[in-house]
Order: C-alpha cells, then structure tokens, then sequence
C-alpha cells in the first residue's frame, strides 16, 4: 500500500492516535537504548566528552532522509503529503540559541526529559514542570513578539529549493557533512574524553 | 516478607545490586534505528515526531480549564480551541508512548533507579534548581521555534527544511556558548 497512510485516509483518527502511542513507544526505547535518559551523558555533548547527541541525531537524519526519498523515488510514499516544517527563519534562529541554553542548563530536551522520567530521574520532572511554565509564560507574553513570531515565513521552504539543487544531490551533500562531522567528532571525543586506562592500570 | 526470605533468594537479591546495566547501543546503530522510526512515522503519518506541542496541549488543556474566555479571546491560544478536546491529539498520545518506551527500556537494560543525574560540583537542590530552570527556558524557546529537538531538528532536518537546519544549528551555538557557566553541574 502507498503512503503516507493517514492523509490518504487508509488510517482514521482513532486509529491514528493507537499508532501515535506505538510509534512513540519505539520512539522512546530506542532513545532510551542511545542513552539520551541520561541527562549526564546528553549534556556531555557541549563538552567533548562524549558526542553520542551529535552521531545518533546525525544518523537519524541521514537515515531518514535516504530512506523517505527512497520511498519516494519508488513511488511508495507521495512527498506532497508530508509535511515539511515551515520555514519562519529569524524566530526559529533565536528560538534555537535559547533553546540551546536551556538544554545545557537543564539537561534535557522535551522528548529526552519524558525518557528520562521513565528511567526514574526525578530531576527529569523539574525540567518538564518548568518546560510547562515556559510554554505558559511565553504565551502570556505572546502579545509583545507576536509581529517577530510571524516574520520571515517562506512555507514549506526546503535546502533543494533554495539552492536550485536536486533533492539527490543536497542529500550526498548533507551524507558527505555527517561523515566530516562524525570525523570531527570522534577527534573531539579523543581529545576531551574520559581518560582511557591503560593495560597496566585495567589489570590493577 | 523479608523475615521469610530463604538463603538463596538474599543471595540473589545481594547479588543484583552489582549486576552492571547492559552497555548503551552503538551510537550509529541507534541513529539507524532512531532513522527508520521516523521512516515509519512519515509512511504512516505524513508528518514527524514531536515532543514540545504536547506539552503545549497539556497547558493549553489547564488554562483553558480554569479561564475557557481568556483562552478563547488569546491570540495563541485560540487556535488551539476546536469541537475535539484539546489532548486528543496525536503528538499527546506520541509522547505517552515515549514515557512508557523509556520505561521498558529502561527497565530492561537494568537502568531504572529513581535518582537525579548531576556531575559532583552541585548539590541536589542545585541540581532541581536548574533542571527546572533550563526547562523553563526550553519551553520558551519551543514556541519561537514551532518546536523541539523532535519536532525540528530530527523531522524537520531529514524532510531539508531550512529552517529546520537553521534551528539545529543555533541549538549548538546556543548550547556550546552557555556550557562553560554551568560545566561544575555536569563534572
């Protein structure tokens, strides 16, 4: 069967909420397996010490992206009806920067700190309390960065768009960064990582 | 109970304690993996995963519980408003399973305690002090950002959206310039 199954309506709304749940659930297992409900180990990653953040999520995306061209390219999935996250550039740069603060600062992301409380991690709960807090102080503030909210919108504005460039090729480019970063990264982790102990020191 | 606990039961209860939890997967195993879910999610969905907005939904849901007026005249959270409740959403259901994912697997890998995670240079309370604040500032920044690490930089980046890219990579900047402050809370 082609896809994307729901807006095709071959999944109903019921449904679609049981399916939310399993994906979810595999979502959240395979965080847990990456060890993102370690807020020790997911902080790591703007240290040096340990970049797991950046190869998991690198590899994602890589793997994804191949895989729902792939799709495409064979007539499995029609693109059109995936939704592509709209483009709303300035807002989504400082969104990002604060977004960055916060997480070194509290140690999680959303998605991650609900993983995190699966694992027991109570401090996993302060950090989702206060996520909730700053959903409600944003949108009481609302008013006052309602204009900025709004600005730049280009749509559904993707990277083969703006360059002019076909979808294959942003996708070799994008695999060619993910093996430079992953290069960079494992140099990073040789260099800031936790010591690593010697023959003679393991056998003592 | 425990006055009826025979020998080799203590043993083994004394013995679990130092059983080691099994080792993370490689992290390039579980980017494939984490990969063909959202594979999956776009195939059956037509759209990514996501986090922030059912957090979103859960304090869209409790204003509109105590003041439905305010909330139905607010520029934001009017749209949130419509003949279904607020929750019944599939983002909402999406993150219950995330929960109960991190449950299992943790449980199953011998990794779940109920703790708090924190290097030595802070004390609990320090350490509740800024979880709390950094989610304070991470939910904050999802509303500028029509999203999170999920929502943005995972489905939004895989789909090249450029504002998606632009997102990842100011979480980086942002977090790699604030970590010095806070590098004694992770030590």
């Amino acid at each position: 069967m082609n896809g994307p199954l729901a807006p095709l309506g071959a999944i109903g709304e019921e449904a679609g909420l049981v399916v939310a749940f399993v994906i979810g659930g595999l979502f959240g297992f395979v965080l847990e397996r990456a060890g993102f409900g370690s807020a020790k180990k997911l902080a790591a990653v703007f240290y040096g010490r340990d970049m797991a953040v950046l190869k998991v999520m690198f590899t994602a995306i890589v793997t994804a992206m191949v895989g729902v061209q792939y799709l495409a390219v064979f007539g499995r999935i029609d693109l059109s009806l995936v939704t592509v996250p709209p483009t709303f550039l300035a807002p989504q740069i400082v969104g990002g920067l604060l977004f960055g603060v916060g997480f070194v600062i509290g140690g999680y992301c959303p998605g991650t700190a609900f993983v995190a409380l699966g694992s027991g991690r109570k401090d996993a709960l302060w950090f989702i309390g206060g996520a909730l807090m700053g959903i409600a102080l944003w949108a009481w503030g609302f008013p006052a960065y309602r204009t900025f909210y709004g600005s730049g919108s280009k749509g559904e504005f993707t990277i083969p768009q703006w360059l002019g460039a076909p979808a294959g090729t942003v996708a070799f480019a994008v695999i060619l960064i993910a093996l430079g970063a992953f290069w960079v990264a494992t140099k990073v982790e040789r260099r800031f990582g936790p010591c690593e102990t010697g023959p003679e020191e393991a056998r003592g | 109970m425990s006055v009826t606990l025979s020998p080799p039961q203590a043993v083994r209860r004394t013995e679990s304690v130092d059983v080691a939890p099994r080792p993370y997967w490689n992290p390039y195993v579980a980017g494939i993996a984490l990969g063909l879910v959202l594979v999956l999610t776009f195939y059956l969905m037509g759209s990514g995963l996501g986090a922030s907005g059912a957090l979103t939904r859960v304090v869209a849901t409790a204003e509109d519980a105590v003041a439905h007026p305010a909330v139905a005249s607010h520029p934001y959270w009017s749209n949130y408003l419509g003949d279904k409740p607020i929750l019944k959403d599939w983002l909402v259901f999406e993150v219950v399973g995330v929960f109960v994912g991190g449950i299992v697997a943790s449980l199953t890998a011998g990794r779940f305690k109920v703790t708090s995670e924190k290097g030595e240079g802070v004390t609990l309370r320090q350490r509740a002090i800024l979880a709390f604040t950094g989610g304070i500032i991470v939910g904050f920044a999802t509303r500028f950002a029509r999203g999170c690490t999920s929502g943005q930089a995972l489905t939004g980046g895989s789909l090249l959206s450029v504002g998606s890219w632009a997102f990842m990579f100011s979480v980086f900047a942002g977090g790699y310039a604030a970590a010095w402050f806070v590098r004694r809370q992770w030590r």
